[in-house]
C-alpha cells in the first residue's frame, strides 16, 4: 500500500494547481476616448489625465467617492475650528511616493504651495483661492488657514488638480507621473496606450489588479470591434451611440450612469434680443426637451430644469419650469415685440451631443419663427470665439466641472448673465459649511436659474460603461472624471 | 544628370522655405489659445498667462519664427506644448509606425495593380478586361473605413486571427508589429491598387496604340515580350507619378484608418496637434512632410529618367 502516498502527494499537487488556475484574472485593458496630453493632473484641464491617474497614481489629501462623497484619504481624519478658518489635517503615517521618497506634510506644504503660486499653471486655481497660509506643524500634522470660511474646501482637496506631489518629481510628473496611490505608473506608449502596475508598497488597501492597461480608442467604430474581439475588457466612457450594438450580449455589462455634465443651450445674455428675460423664456418654451435627449444622447440624458446634477442630495427638479409650449413661446415673443421672430447664429463645438442637438433645437426654434444659422466650430476656435471673446448668439455645451453652479455669478463669464440676488446666494453658500444650509441655498440657487433661464437647461450628459460581465468594482456614475480601480476585481 | 539633380534640390530647398512660412502663417491666423485649451474653462487669466510665458507664446510673431525656424536648420524641432516632449520624439515614435505602414501598402497595392493593369490592357474588351476593372471600379467607390470595419469584423472579431486593432509597437519583436499592420496595409492598398490599376491599364492601352509597337510585332516579336519590354516601360511614367503621390498620402493622409485601427501614425499625430493647437507639433510634422514629398518627387524624376532615356539626354 506503500505506492498510494505518491499517488496521493501527486493529487494533491494536481487539485493545488488545479485551484491556482481558477485564481481570478488579474489584468485588465480598458478602452478610453481621448489620451492625455500629459499625466500630471496639477497642470492640465484635460479629463482624460485624471482619467488615467486619479486615484490610482495620485491621491490628495482627501478623495471624491463613487457617489461623490468626500472620503479621507492622504489626510485620515481633520479637524475644523469653529470659525471654520482652520483645518487640521492628521496625515496618514509610513507612506511612500512610488520614487521611494517617504511622504510627509513637507510634500503637502510644497504642492499646495505650488498650486497657488504666483507662476502656477494651476487649471483650476480657483480651488485654492481662500487658503492663506499651509504650514507643518509636525511630520504627519498640517494646518491651512483660510482667510474666509469655504463650505466646499474637503470637497475642493479632493480634486485631481489638488492631489499631493513630492518635490522631487513635480518636474517630470508630465512624463513619468509619481505618486502615492496604489498603481505605479509603467509605460506609455504615446498614440496607443499607457499601463499601470500594482504598487506593492501601497500603504492602503490592497488593490486586486496587477496591471491595468488603458488603450486609446478615438474611434466609436472601433470601440465596438475592440470589445467584441475581447482585445479589451472595459470601457468606462463607451461612445454613446454605440452603445445598442453591445447592449444585448450577455458577454457584457452595460451600465447607464450619469455624469456632472449639465448640457446647456447657451445665450449671450448680454446680447440683444437674449437679454430680455422673456425671450429668453420664450426659447426655453419653444425648445423641446425629450425630443433633443432622444435625438442628441440616444435618449440617455436625464432632463434638467437648472444647473445641478440630479444625481447630487441638493438637487431641486425644476424641469417642470418651462414645459414644451410653441403657442406659449409665440405669445412671449409677441409681447417682446419680436411677433415676426428674428434670426441669430447658434456655434456648434464638435462633440456629436452638441452638432446633434444643434440642429434639432435649430428645427424647433423655425416652429415659433426664429431662424438660426448653425455654424460648426472646432473645440480651439469654440474656445477662444464664444468661451473667451463672448463672440456668440447661442451655443451648445456641455460644463462637466462638479457642483459648478457658481459659474454663473463669475463677471465677466461667457452667458454674460448677472443677477445680483443670484451673486448673494453663492456669496453666502462660499461661508456656509453646515449641509442642511448649503443644500437650501443650492435650492435657492437653482430655482433663480430656472426662474431667469439664462440658458435653457437641456440634459445631464450620460456616462455608457460597458465592460466584461464578469468584472466587478468599476464605477457606475462619474462625479469626477475618473476611472477609479482600486475596487476592481474579476470574478473568476 | 548631376546638373538636373541640383537644380531639383535647389527647387525643393526654396520649396521648404515656402512652406515653413505658409504653415507657420496659418498656424498664427488659426483662431485658438494653446494656453486656454491645456488649462481649460476654469483656468484664471494669472495661470494662462504663467503657462503662455513658459511656452514663449508671448514673443512677437517673427522673433518666434525666426526661432523656430532656426532651430528646425540645427535639427531642434522644439518641445510639444501639449505632450511636454521634443517634437522630434514624438515624430520618431510615430514614424517607426507610419513608414512600414506606407511601404507594406504600397508594395501590396503596386503587386497587384501592375500585373492586373498589364493583364486588362492586353485583353482589352474581353472577360478578363471586363470583370477586373469592374472590380477597381468596385474598389475605388468603396469607402476605405467601411472596408476597413469588414475586415476587423471578419478577422478580428469572426475567425480571431489578428488584433482588432492597436498596435504593440516594436519591442515585442517584429511578428507582433507586422501582424498588428497586416489589416490597415490591406484596407490602405486595395483602394489605391484599384486606382493604380486603371492608370496603369489607360497607359498601357495609349502605349499599346503606338506606330513603334506595331513595328516591333510586325517585325516577329512575340506578343508578351512587346507587351512587357516595350509597353510596359514606356508605360510606366504616369504610374510612377501615381506611386509617387500616393506613397505622399500614405504617409500621413491615413488618419481615418489609423483611427479606426487605432494605430499612433503620423496621421493621428497631426490631426490631435491641430485640434490641441499645439502649433510647433504640427509645424514640425508638416515641414517633414513637406520634405518627404519633396523627396520622393526627386526619387520619382530620377526614376523617369531611368525609364525613359530621352529625359535623361535633355538635362
Amino acid at each position: 500500500m506503500k505506492f498510494i502516498v505518491p499517488v496521493l502527494a501527486a493529487a494533491a499537487i494536481a487539485l493545488a494547481s488545479g485551484t491556482a488556475l481558477a485564481q481570478p484574472r488579474t489584468d485588465l485593458v480598458l478602452g478610453v476616448v481621448l489620451e492625455p496630453p500629459h499625466l500630471d493632473p496639477t497642470a492640465g484641464a484635460a479629463a482624460a489625465i485624471d482619467e488615467i491617474v486619479y486615484a490610482n497614481v495620485f491621491e490628495g489629501l482627501t478623495r471624491i467617492g463613487p457617489s461623490g462623497e468626500v472620503l479621507p484619504a492622504l489626510s485620515e481624519s481633520w479637524e475644523i475650528s469653529d470659525d471654520g478658518l482652520t483645518y487640521t489635517f492628521k496625515l496618514h503615517e509610513g507612506v511612500t511616493f512610488h520614487d521611494g521618497a517617504p511622504f510627509t506634510s513637507a510634500d503637502v506644504v510644497f504642492s499646495l504651495d505650488r498650486a497657488r503660486a504666483e507662476d502656477s499653471t494651476n487649471a483650476q486655481k480657483g480651488l485654492f483661492a481662500a487658503i492663506e497660509s499651509v504650514e507643518a506643524t509636525d511630520p504627519a500634522t498640517v494646518t491651512v488657514t483660510l482667510s474666509r470660511p469655504q463650505g466646499g474646501f474637503l470637497y475642493n482637496m479632493g480634486w485631481g488638480d489638488a492631489v499631493i506631489v513630492s518635490e522631487a518629481s513635480a518636474g517630470t510628473n508630465t512624463e513619468n507621473p509619481v505618486g502615492t496611490g496604489p498603481f505605479r505608473f509603467e509605460s506609455w506608449a504615446r498614440g496607443s496606450s499607457i499601463v499601470l502596475v500594482k504598487n506593492p508598497d501601497y500603504w492602503g488597501d490592497e488593490v486586486a489588479l496587477e496591471r491595468a492597461e488603458f488603450r486609446i480608442i478615438p474611434d466609436a467604430a472601433a470601440a465596438v470591434p475592440a470589445m467584441l474581439s475581447g482585445d479589451i475588457q472595459a470601457f468606462p466612457m463607451f461612445p454613446p451611440d454605440a452603445y445598442e450594438q453591445v447592449q444585448g450580449d450577455p458577454r457584457f455589462e452595460v451600465v447607464i450612469g450619469s455624469t456632472e455634465g449639465e448640457t446647456l443651450l447657451s445665450m449671450n445674455n448680454g446680447r440683444e434680443p437674449f437679454d430680455n428675460v422673456e425671450v429668453r423664456r420664450a426659447i426655453s418654451y419653444a425648445v423641446n426637451r425629450d425630443e433633443v435627449i432622444a435625438g442628441a444622447s440616444n435618449g440617455l440624458g436625464t432632463p434638467i430644469g437648472s444647473h445641478f446634477s440630479p444625481a447630487n442630495a441638493a438637487y431641486v427638479d425644476l424641469t417642470g419650469t418651462y414645459p414644451y409650449d410653441p403657442e406659449r413661446a409665440k405669445e412671449l415673443l409677441a409681447e417682446a415685440g419680436l411677433a415676426d421672430g428674428f434670426s441669430a447664429t447658434i456655434k456648434l463645438p464638435p462633440p456629436p451631443y452638441a452638432r446633434q442637438g444643434g440642429e434639432i433645437i435649430a428645427a424647433q426654434l423655425r416652429q415659433v419663427g426664429i431662424n438660426l444659422e448653425i455654424q460648426p466650430v472646432e473645440w480651439a476656435d469654440w474656445l477662444s470665439t464664444v468661451f473667451t471673446d463672448k463672440d456668440y448668439d447661442l451655443t451648445i455645451i456641455s460644463h462637466t466641472e462638479p457642483n459648478d453652479i457658481d459659474i454663473y455669478s463669475r463677471p465677466d463669464y461667457y452667458f454674460d448673465y448677472q443677477n445680483p440676488a443670484f451673486n448673494e446666494v453663492i456669496a453666502e453658500l462660499d461661508v456656509t459649511a453646515d449641509e442642511a444650509q448649503r443644500n437650501e441655498l443650492y435650492g435657492q440657487a437653482q430655482e433663480i436659474l430656472a426662474e431667469d433661464a439664462p440658458v435653457v437647461f437641456l440634459f445631464q450628459l450620460p456616462k455608457v460603461g460597458v465592460w466584461d460581465a464578469k468584472l466587478e468594482g468599476l464605477w457606475e456614475n462619474m462625479p469626477v472624471q475618473a476611472n477609479d480601480l482600486t475596487k476592481v476585481h474579476w470574478t473568476e | 544628370m548631376t546638373l538636373f539633380l541640383l537644380k531639383r534640390i535647389a527647387i525643393g530647398l526654396v520649396t521648404l522655405l515656402v512652406a515653413s512660412m505658409i504653415v507657420f502663417s496659418v498656424m498664427e491666423i488659426l483662431p485658438g489659445d494653446p494656453a486656454r485649451l491645456m488649462l481649460g474653462m476654469n483656468a484664471t487669466p494669472e495661470a494662462l498667462d504663467a503657462l503662455r510665458e513658459q511656452m514663449g507664446l508671448n514673443a512677437p510673431v517673427v522673433e518666434r519664427y525666426i526661432s523656430w525656424a532656426g532651430g528646425m536648420l540645427t535639427g531642434d524641432f522644439g518641445r510639444s506644448f501639449t505632450y511636454r516632449a521634443p517634437v522630434i520624439d514624438l515624430i520618431a515614435e510615430r514614424a517607426v509606425v507610419s513608414v512600414p505602414l506606407a511601404l507594406i501598402a504600397l508594395t501590396l497595392s503596386t503587386a497587384i495593380a501592375i500585373p492586373v493593369g498589364i493583364f486588362a490592357a492586353a485583353r482589352r474588351g474581353k472577360l478578363g478586361d471586363t470583370v477586373s476593372m469592374g472590380t477597381a471600379q468596385i474598389g475605388v467607390a468603396i469607402p476605405n473605413f467601411w472596408f476597413a470595419l469588414l475586415l476587423i469584423y471578419v478577422f478580428a472579431v469572426w475567425l480571431r486571427l489578428v488584433p482588432a486593432g492597436g498596435f504593440p509597437g516594436w519591442s515585442g519583436g517584429v511578428w507582433p508589429g507586422l501582424k498588428a499592420l497586416i489589416l490597415p496595409s490591406i484596407a490602405l492598398a486595395l483602394p489605391q491598387a484599384a486606382i493604380l490599376a486603371r492608370v496603369t491599364r489607360s497607359a498601357m492601352l495609349e502605349v499599346l496604340g503606338e506606330d513603334y509597337i506595331r513595328t516591333a510585332r510586325a517585325k516577329g516579336m512575340p506578343r508578351r515580350k512587346v507587351l512587357w519590354r516595350h509597353a510596359l516601360r514606356n508605360a510606366m511614367i504616369p504610374v510612377l507619378t501615381i506611386l509617387g503621390l500616393q506613397f505622399a498620402f500614405l504617409l500621413a493622409g491615413t488618419i481615418i484608418i489609423e483611427n479606426v485601427f487605432y494605430i499612433p501614425g503620423l496621421g493621428r499625430l497631426v490631426f490631435q496637434a491641430i485640434t490641441q493647437r499645439d502649433l510647433i507639433v504640427v509645424e514640425g510634422v508638416i515641414m517633414l512632410l513637406v520634405a518627404s514629398v519633396i523627396l520622393v518627387n526627386i526619387l520619382v524624376d530620377v526614376a523617369y529618367a531611368l525609364v525613359d532615356p530621352r529625359l535623361r539626354a535633355r538635362s
